[in-house]
């Protein structure tokens, strides 16, 4: 397999740098900043030492042996990044893309935010290094991760509320994106999923491979094989990128992304891109989204706000095609009873994001050999969803 | 030559400088459109541009973002925009240029638009979040079909960049005059002056400057150094205050034609 992107920025058709002509030195600046950093042993070892000693790298890899019991088919194996520091694998970007922000001599950071841990991940690497920051997110999403957004604010993070469209992630990019044009000469725009226009799905896929090296080394220590399924949630599709990429070329390890299908796809609420969706451009890439016949992003809805967005990143869409990846979704249902079943088996509160893939683990495993190994990406800890979930069970706390 | 070509050339000879006016398609209404770009060009304006609306526009401020959501709330579509500068231009023959995001495009299909907007009397194509990098497919289709692409350059922009747009873009050049979204406030005027030089050393192209120009006087000050002036977002907020619109929007554009006039 080739190494992609191109040096475009394209992965087969999907990718690009659709985005105003202001921003395209900065994107310069930044595939240039990474190049070089990439080739530079001081980086990778400035990277390596924040992983280990500040995030708590590696995260180990988990054999779930009661809820392997419980659904009675594959061994199933939980790649802890909710052990991460700040409860989620967005860590491993921010902390790589701050170093980055500070050899390009920049002093200020935006970013955006879904799901609140992007944010937070930023706006604690922001700290970490003394950093301006200023967080972009949907008044939607502050509303349902209320206490991600007074976290930013306790890191010294100024969150901008986004009142546009939708209310979510989605414009919380368009805003972000305006700061950027707005403020490009000064401030470096961490982007949080491998979404964006090129360099940004490469750099991010590239920070987040540290999973799958990781999870690799574990499984061959621990069951000295590899694994039959990898299975990971989809928003833009980071932490699922960051754990398959170290087993691409392992032809017999099938991977399977799940997408947020929201309260069914019937109804036509759901972020299940690749169930519905047809290939455009948003936010500065060419991938598979949710659009009309008139090219306009259409609304997305999911019980997670890291899922609910329109697109996917182009990698994705890349692999999809050809059919080295398979992509499903679990309805917003389907991931509250994986996130309570998880909770009860195993005492791992997942993310409602996370809850998905663990939605489709309980569907496949049954149908697996008792000698065949899943492992699936415990992306994020359920800490931050906890008011969320219990508004959906009707419970006030 | 064509039809924006033949109006900087007779600009040109008359010592005027372009005015280049913007306004959203379909907000309030595509009928309503059609009569304010009539009253736009009596009143002036030398070239038309339309707002396609997007869902999603990354390079709009506050007041285009909110037109476009009003266009697309009045069922606005690519090709209901199409239909009407068909019937526009039966009226007149004002220079008419779409800016439209490059999905808008995409979905449409590439051949299909230029085949489409070139036949209904378009003449040019401005497509913010479309760099040279990403024109290769479209641009052989609109040279074809006799549509002009703009390209666009920033005050980021470095000098291979600046050759590389001057090469490429047709009718005119669109130098946005500052690091920001439409609507923003221009205050380096002095440094437009300066880049505007720069990009002339490439090309004859005429280089017209948009954002941040709201008032006679910020478009005399520009229309001193530029072949154009482009006036986008206080046009728009002449249309979104509603009362007597088409009196408004004209006698604005007569006081902004006014300050590209020769002194």
């Amino acid at each position: 397999m080739t190494l992609l992107p191109d040096s475009r920025g394209r992965f087969g058709a999907f990718g690009g740098r659709y985005v105003p002509e202001t921003l395209i030195p900065a994107l310069d600046e930044l595939a240039r900043a990474y190049e070089k950093a990439r080739r530079d042993p001081k980086f990778k070892a400035e990277l390596d030492y924040y992983l280990r000693q500040y995030v708590g790298r590696p995260t180990s890899l988990y054999y779930a042996e009661r809820l392997t019991k419980k659904l009675g088919g594959a061994k199933i194996y939980l790649k802890r990044e909710d052990l991460c520091h700040t409860g989620a694998h967005k860590i491993n970007n921010a902390i790589g893309q701050v170093l980055l922000t500070r050899r390009m001599g920049k002093k200020r950071v935006i970013a955006e935010t879904g799901a609140g841990q992007h944010g937070v991940a930023v706006a604690t690497a922001a700290a970490l290094f003394g950093l301006q920051c200023d967080v972009y997110m949907g008044t939607e999403d502050m509303e349902r991760q209320a206490l991600n957004v007074f976290r930013m604010r306790l890191l010294g993070t100024t969150v901008k509320p986004v009142n546009a469209g939708s209310r979510t992630l989605k414009d919380a990019i368009s805003e972000a994106m305006r700061d950027w044009t707005t403020n490009v000469r000064t401030t470096h725009y961490i982007l949080g999923s491998v979404l964006g226009a090129h360099p940004y799905p490469m750099l991010i896929r590239d920070f987040q491979a540290v999973i799958g090296k990781e999870a690799r080394k574990q499984i061959m220590q621990a069951e000295g094989k590899l694994p039959d399924y990898l299975i990971a949630c989809v928003g833009g599709g980071s932490n699922a990128i960051g754990l398959f990429t170290a087993f691409l070329k392992d032809k017999k390890v099938k991977m399977v992304g799940v997408e947020a299908g929201g309260l069914g796809i019937e109804s036509g609420k759901h972020a299940a891109r690749f169930a519905t969706g047809s290939v455009g451009v948003l936010h500065g890439t060419m991938t598979y989204l949710l659009q009309d016949d008139d090219g306009q992003i259409q609304l997305t809805h999911s019980v997670s706000a890291g899922l609910d967005y329109a697109a996917v990143g182009p990698e994705h869409s890349y692999y999809k095609e050809r059919e080295r990846i398979a992509y499903t979704y679990a309805t917003d249902e389907e991931a509250m009873a994986a996130f309570d079943l998880l909770a009860r088996t195993e005492g791992l509160m997942p993310a409602l994001e996370s809850a998905h893939a663990i939605a489709y683990v309980t569907k496949l495993a049954p149908k697996l050999k008792r000698n065949q190994i899943i492992v699936a990406n415990l992306s994020g800890r359920g800490d931050k969803d906890v008011h969320q979930v219990a508004r959906i069970k009707g419970v006030s706390l | 030559m064509s039809r924006l070509q033949k109006t900087f050339s007779a600009l040109h000879a008359r010592h005027e400088k372009a005015l280049i006016a913007y306004i959203m398609a379909g907000d309030p209404s595509l009928e309503e459109t059609e009569s304010y770009v009539r009253q736009l060009s009596e009143a002036g304006a030398d070239v038309i541009e339309l707002g396609v609306p997007f869902s999603d526009p990354i390079a709009d401020g506050p007041v285009i973002q909110q037109a476009a959501e009003r266009a697309l709330r009045s069922g606005t579509s690519l090709k209901k925009i199409l239909a009407t500068v068909r019937s526009l231009r039966m009226k007149t023959q004002v220079p008419l240029v779409l800016m439209a995001y490059y999905n808008s495009i995409f979905r449409y299909g590439e051949a299909a638009f230029c085949r489409d907007a070139a036949a209904a009397g378009v003449d040019g194509l401005i497509v913010p979040d479309m760099p040279t990098d990403e024109a290769g497919t479209i641009h052989p289709l609109a040279e074809a079909a006799g549509l002009d692409v703009i390209f666009l350059l920033a005050p980021t922009s470095p000098s291979e960049r600046q050759s590389r747009v001057a090469r490429l873009s047709r009718g005119f050049i669109y130098y946005v005059s500052l690091t920001g979204i439409t609507g923003a406030k221009l205050t380096d005027k002095v440094d437009v002056e300066k880049k505007v030089r720069e990009i002339r050393r490439y090309t004859k192209t005429p280089v017209a400057v948009g954002f941040g120009i709201a008032t006679p006087d910020d478009a005399r000050q520009v229309a001193r150094v530029a072949d154009g002036v482009i006036v986008g977002s206080a046009l728009v907020k002449l249309v979104a205050e509603g009362g007597q619109v088409s009196d408004r929007l004209a006698s604005f554009t007569r006081s902004l034609k006014a300050a590209t006039l020769p002194a």
